[in-house]
């Protein structure tokens, strides 16, 4: 496999921001298969790292990393000990480090929730 | 009276006081009193995966900092999203020098931290330290032929490296309710995520699970789920009575955390906090035949 | 430091342009002696009203420093600049109508959840309020402490200038005092004793008196009052 300059950007990027080894996946799909999320996701876990082993950028704009809560089944499912949740966190740190929102607080109505629910949610989904 | 530093979180101080209440009150029957931090802040609830994001590992190493300059060695906790979080960032300071001389750089007006704290969870006091045995003696209403089912949810056993039980087979719940009297219910979702904190902006995924994992423990026939975690709790019990409005025919399972169910069986029922939920805990109990008539 | 004019004077810089002012001055008569005027960013000149915060850097120093102009003496190799005001954004609410609950603060101002407890809030203060605590009082809605632990506050807003979490500290803290003041501090037992009074026209004849004395009398009056220490 040949990845040209930008793709190896991607690539690096999401390794060095979560600090995993993307090739260490075999793509045996055990993540995908033990996630909670799946039904709601528009890529497997799997997925989303064999994009990133590709270094292909439209990752960036899919729907999986924020749906991902993080819940860590598919950490302690993999049989090679990847840290899939820190590559999902990698990709969704890459928009929020450019000062991207995934939720507009400005239009939340926070009133029924609580702390708990608006403090993880504001550390994964805003920048 | 032993005591033992306790790091509440903010939801045991407002949505979860329940929680926080009946844990006081079960840790005076067992001679043990819960010494709150004088000062200590949010843990961030969840804990950041970014390798060098170090500014989101500062506010639970700050807590340590404080239980450290308190002269303590051990600090428990009880919400699993605080213990899962503090318990992380200590594990990444200890094995990571050059990390945590940055972090203590950064809070240049404390004593540098070293790793001198060791996080523990409540359910850890009581399985390790005290013993089943010494919670089965404190037990004044055997909770008899109520089933529970143990929710461990994520935070309590993942990942592996801090967890307080098998991630794939959890059993320390399980051992809470039977040395209580009940009868714990084997229901297939024990483990898996409510939803989290979708539960602000992707609500749905959150309707779908509590429904996959409230029906589950109905199914397998319980009277309740129990839990140590708010956050979960406000996803089972909140969001599932906005799901009774959509879906009459899903059959209601109350929700409420470990130490309520201890409180029940300890007969401390007075600081049990139930009017706070959104699905009456009270028939699941048989309180309004048991235990309250006993009162 | 330098002498001129027999007197000691300091180097200091002003928005990177350097000045020697007497030694002694406030940071606010510095920028005055410097031929600098103030139409907006100076108020009470007491160390009241917050209007005249400031930052700056001693030379060799990697410190960032925020005091008020008016309370902090000018320093030999001080870069200084004023920040009178911070664009934060203060929600509308009507008290009247505000449905209080443990929630209000983060109802209205659900960015206090991206606090991560760094601590510049704290350090930032020239009042020096424990400013990350109240932050984090006010994520646990404990309106009460929120309201007592920013009582001092001046609502200069270099707080929300530096938090790298966009929170509006001064905007939080004065919401929590209103709802604190307004639905939950005890009331007030002689204050309603007094109105009470003053409706039924107990000091009406005090009053009308001061009313129509002469410009010259009051004058006098007012002198030779009595203060109380």
């Amino acid at each position: 496999m040949n990845l040209n300059e930008s793709d190896k950007q991607l690539l690096g990027k999401v390794e060095e921001l979560s600090g995993e080894n993307a090739f260490s996946c075999y793509q045996c799909g055990k993540c995908s298969a033990g996630c909670p999320f799946t039904e709601e996701m528009d890529l497997l876990p799997n997925q989303v790292i064999r994009k990133v082993q590709m270094g292909d950028a439209s990752v960036l704009e899919a729907e999986t990393p924020w749906i991902c809560a993080s819940c860590l089944s598919c950490e302690v499912d993999c049989p090679k000990g990847n840290d899939v949740p820190a590559i999902m966190e990698a990709i969704r740190e890459i928009s929020l480090r450019e000062n991207f929102d995934e939720v507009n607080l400005n239009e939340l109505d926070a009133s029924d929730l609580p702390e708990i629910a608006l403090v993880s949610n504001l550390r994964k989904k805003t920048g | 009276m032993r005591e033992i530093a306790y790091y509440p979180g903010c939801s045991l101080k407002d949505t979860a006081k329940g929680f926080e209440d009946s844990a006081i009150s079960v840790s005076k029957d067992l001679g043990i009193e819960l010494k709150e931090l004088p000062r200590w802040n949010c843990c961030g609830t969840v804990y950041s995966l970014t390798d060098d994001n170090l500014m989101k590992q500062v506010g639970p190493i700050r807590n340590l900092v404080r239980a450290r300059d308190q002269g303590y060695d051990s600090l428990y906790t009880l919400c699993s999203m605080c213990d899962n979080t503090l318990k992380r960032s200590n594990r990444l300071v200890k094995k990571d020098e050059d990390k945590l001389s940055k972090i203590n750089n950064f809070m240049d007006q404390e004593e540098d931290y070293e790793g001198e704290i060791e996080v523990k969870h409540y359910l850890e006091l009581l399985r390790d330290e005290l013993g089943w045995q010494e919670i089965k003696a404190k037990v004044k209403e055997p909770l008899e032929g109520i089933k529970v089912a143990p929710y461990y949810g994520c935070m309590l056993t993942r990942p592996k490296e801090i967890g307080l039980d098998d991630p794939h087979k959890p059993s320390i719940l399980d051992e809470l309710i039977t040395s209580l009297g009940g009868i714990p219910v084997d229901f297939p979702y024990e483990s898996e995520c409510c939803g989290s904190y979708n539960t602000v902006d992707k609500k749905e995924v959150v309707l779908g699970k509590t429904q996959t994992i409230t029906g589950g423990a109905n199914k397998a026939g319980a009277d309740l789920i129990i839990t140590a975690c708010p956050l979960c709790h406000f996803n089972l019990d909140s969001r599932q009575a906005e799901l009774l409005e959509v879906a009459p025919s899903h059959h209601p399972v109350p929700v409420i955390y470990f130490t309520q169910l201890m409180a029940v069986a300890f007969g401390d029922i007075d600081v049990s906090g139930f009017e706070k939920h959104a699905i009456d805990p009270e028939p699941g109990l048989n309180l309004d035949n048991t235990v309250v008539s006993k009162r | 430091m330098s002498e001129e004019n027999g007197s000691e004077t300091v180097e200091i810089f002003i928005m990177g342009k350097k000045y020697e002012v007497p030694k002694g001055l406030t940071i606010m008569k510095a920028m005055e002696y410097s031929g600098y005027q103030y139409i907006r960013g100076v108020g009470c000149r007491g160390g009241f009203c917050g209007a005249c915060a400031t930052i700056y850097r001693l030379e060799g120093d990697y410190k960032l420093h925020t005091d008020l102009a008016c309370q902090t003496t000018v320093q030999d190799g001080m870069y200084l600049t004023q920040l009178p005001f911070t664009p934060a954004g203060r929600e509308n609410y009507d008290l009247e109508e505000l449905e209080v609950s443990n929630n209000s603060l983060l109802d209205l101002y659900p960015e206090l959840a991206r606090c991560v407890s760094c601590n510049t809030c704290t350090k930032t203060c020239p009042q020096d309020l424990e400013v990350m605590d109240f932050v984090n009082e006010a994520i646990r809605g404990n309106i009460k402490e929120v309201a007592e632990l920013s009582f001092d506050c001046i609502q200069c807003g270099l707080c929300a200038a530096r938090c790298p979490a966009e929170i509006p500290h001064h905007h939080v803290a004065q919401l929590a005092r209103r709802i604190y003041g307004k639905y939950q501090a005890p009331d007030s037992e002689h204050l309603e004793k007094r109105v009470e009074e003053i409706d039924a026209g107990q000091f009406d004849e005090e009053l009308d008196e001061l009313v129509n004395l002469s410009k010259e009398d009051l004058k006098e009056r007012y002198e030779n009052r009595e203060i109380e220490a």
